[in-house]
């Protein structure tokens, strides 16, 4: 046996015999380190994921007001939208030669909480949510007839909703969920979407016309006057409005025109480009509470390293007979030293590999509540750099915490320990 | 030359009076290689003070403690330590095994620091101790005898050339006493090992030939007794 392989005999009969003082210890490191991978973790993933995912739209078009407001409602179907634009205004941006793709939304109505959406049938048969993804209908589901009642639903609104093709349902008035204000129009599920892991999956989607025609729908068009579609007639274009129009530009320049077309020389629309720059604003204006979480992590590795130290102090008034017995048989004061040091550093180092569970489980459970609330996906897979410095920086933190106790085992009066014996 | 070699060896203690009381003073004492013999003593005497000396525990005030040719009053801690892991084996009174470890490990323990763990030979002299069936149970699973005899195989583990047995039967009965005296004096002769043992017990005293009364040898204590 090795000189460490010594030290390692003498650390495991111990932690062995103080197994209940090791595993707590080694639990509340196991909370330590998987709290601050995760802090690190879920804050990387989920600024990643609400600025810099894809979600195949380079810009919002909207009713004047917050660029922020306009894409949290639009992209990631929260928040109320700021308010309508006109239908020529649609019809004017995807006219324009820098715009690839305008894709018009309306929004206002929900079932059971799940938004729905009036779109065109573009976004389905132009529109790639990633390169070369486009929203697909699974099994024999068809995308809606722009004139009928029918209504295409995501995948996780359609699982939670027990939802599926022939379903029928009754919209209900606003983007909360209200019992009483069901709309009396009955719609019929004609397809449901395979999932994209993107805030679509709990979005359920019908003809635009659908949301004109709802029941108790005022349309206010382009010059503010109220209109209420009649059945069987036609709308006119210029009552029509709509929440937002989702575009895709032709090239980078394009955004950066328009932008400055819209925003700063306009006075009636706004447009929110580049989206994920809207998004990566807001993290950034929230990142205060990512360092309050950061700060309670840190907070929770320095009361583990206090209880790792409190429990390593109060074993040595009992472990000096041992201390004192090693040094008779030749052990040097700093084999002693570094027996307790080791132990601290094992201690930390088994807390860490339990931290690995502690991370997996709360990022799975954070995982869950994301993908719920606003259907971001945060990959479980993904490697954070705190997934390797963390284990590292808990077994330093172990070895550092070790230290007081170890100079106390260091400057055990072995004559004396053992003249009580 | 001797094994060990004692020269004006002093050493005090501060009490909680804060004066300070010297409690030895021996002008010379030697020991040849594979020699045994006793040292009688009361209580309080100072012997133990004596061995943690002689064993590199404790270091004298004055005087010199030579050990195989090497001056222990030059040597750093660390060397002592060396020094006594790879050439001394310590026999302690109440045995000092260590409660968390078998009877094989608390013998392991012993060659940890010297030449390094020898399972072979730990078993084997469990074995010769008649604790060849019994390696695996830890001190509270064996008899007050048995302890003893355990603590005897951690002494010699490493081949000392010198063993500190400081009141090594005070807790054994007289027959276990005997016998326990009778297996630490074979086995030194047996690995070569010279054998230094103080006690105040007559019947143990009265099995060496020519027992040092360490008053005798301690200035220290005549100089109290004058003083008296």
């Amino acid at each position: 046996m090795t000189g460490a392989g010594s030290l390692f005999m003498i650390v495991r009969h111990s932690m062995r015999r103080h197994v209940l003082s090791t595993v707590v210890t080694a639990l509340s490191a196991a909370l330590a380190s998987g709290l601050v991978m995760a802090v690190f973790s879920i804050s990387t993933q989920s600024t990643r994921a609400f600025s810099g995912g894809k979600v195949g739209f380079d810009a919002v078009l909207g009713a004047r007001g917050s660029s922020l407001q306009l894409v949290l409602n639009t992209v990631y179907h929260l928040e109320t939208s700021p308010g309508n634009i006109p239908w020529s205004m649609y019809q004017e941006i995807k006219a324009d030669p820098r715009v690839a793709l305008a894709v018009p939304y309306a929004v206002g109505d929900n079932y059971k909480g799940y938004r729905i959406v009036g779109t065109t049938t573009e976004l389905f048969t132009d529109f790639e949510y990633q390169e070369g993804k486009r929203y697909t209908v699974s099994g024999k589901g068809m995308i809606f007839d722009p004139t009928l009642r029918e209504a295409v639903v995501g995948a996780t609104a359609a699982r939670d909703l027990k939802l599926q093709v022939g379903s029928e349902f009754n919209p209900y008035h606003g983007i909360r969920y209200d019992p009483g204000s069901k709309h009396s129009e009955l719609y019929r599920v004609i397809g449901v979407l395979e999932p994209t892991n993107t805030p679509s999956d709990r979005v359920i989607w019908i003809p635009i016309e659908g949301i004109y025609r709802m029941g108790g729908h005022v349309l206010r068009g382009e010059e503010g006057e109220e209109f209420e579609a009649a059945a069987g007639a036609s709308i006119p274009d210029k009552h029509k409005e709509v929440s937002a129009v989702m575009l895709k530009l032709s090239s980078k320049q394009a955004g950066f025109f328009l932008q400055n077309q819209i925003n700063r020389q306009g006075k009636t629309a706004t447009l929110a480009w580049p989206i994920a720059q809207t998004m990566l604003d807001l993290m950034n204006k929230l990142g205060w509470m990512n360092r309050i979480l950061e700060l309670v992590a840190y907070l929770v590795v320095a009361v583990a390293a206090g209880s790792l130290l409190a429990s390593l102090y109060n074993a040595m008034n009992e472990r000096r007979r041992e201390f004192a017995i090693l040094r008779a048989l030749g052990a040097r004061k700093g084999t002693v030293f570094g027996v307790i040091v080791l132990e601290a550093g094992s201690i930390a180092g088994l807390g860490a590999l339990g931290g690995y569970l502690v991370y997996y489980a709360i990022l799975g459970v954070a995982r869950a509540i994301v993908l719920e609330r606003t259907g971001v996906v945060l990959d479980l897979g993904a490697v954070h750099e705190s997934l390797y410095w963390t284990p590292v920086a808990m077994v330093a933190v172990g070895v550092l915490a070790g230290m007081l106790p170890a100079f106390k085992a260091y400057s055990t009066d072995v004559a004396s320990v053992l003249a009580r014996a | 030359m001797a094994l060990l070699e004692l020269t004006d060896l002093t050493k005090s203690y501060v009490d909680p009076d804060g004066r300070s009381q010297r409690i030895l003073d021996i002008p010379s004492f030697t020991l040849e290689e594979r020699q045994q013999t006793a040292l009688a003593g009361t209580s309080g005497c100072g012997k133990t003070t004596f061995l943690n000396i002689i064993a590199g525990i404790l270091r004298g005030d004055g005087g010199s403690v030579i050990f195989d040719g090497k001056d222990l009053s030059q040597l750093g801690e660390g060397e002592r330590d060396a020094l006594r892991a790879r050439e001394m084996g310590y026999v302690f009174q109440t045995f000092n095994l260590l409660e968390g470890y078998t009877a094989l490990e608390n013998v392991l323990l012993g060659m940890l620091f010297g030449p390094g763990p020898d399972p072979a030979r730990a078993l084997a002299l469990l074995d010769r101790l008649g604790l060849g069936d019994k390696y695996k149970h830890r001190p509270s699973q064996l008899s007050v005898g048995q302890q003893q005899r355990v603590a005897l195989a951690r002494a010699l583990a490493n081949r000392p050339r010198l063993v500190l047995a400081d009141e090594p039967t005070g807790n054994l009965d007289p027959v276990h006493a005997r016998e326990a005296l009778k297996m630490i004096r074979e086995l030194c002769d047996e690995q070569g090992a010279a054998l230094l043992l103080v006690s105040h017990d007559p019947m143990i005293l009265g099995t060496f030939d020519g027992v040092q009364e360490f008053s005798e040898l301690n200035r220290a204590l005549s100089t109290v007794e004058d003083q008296a």
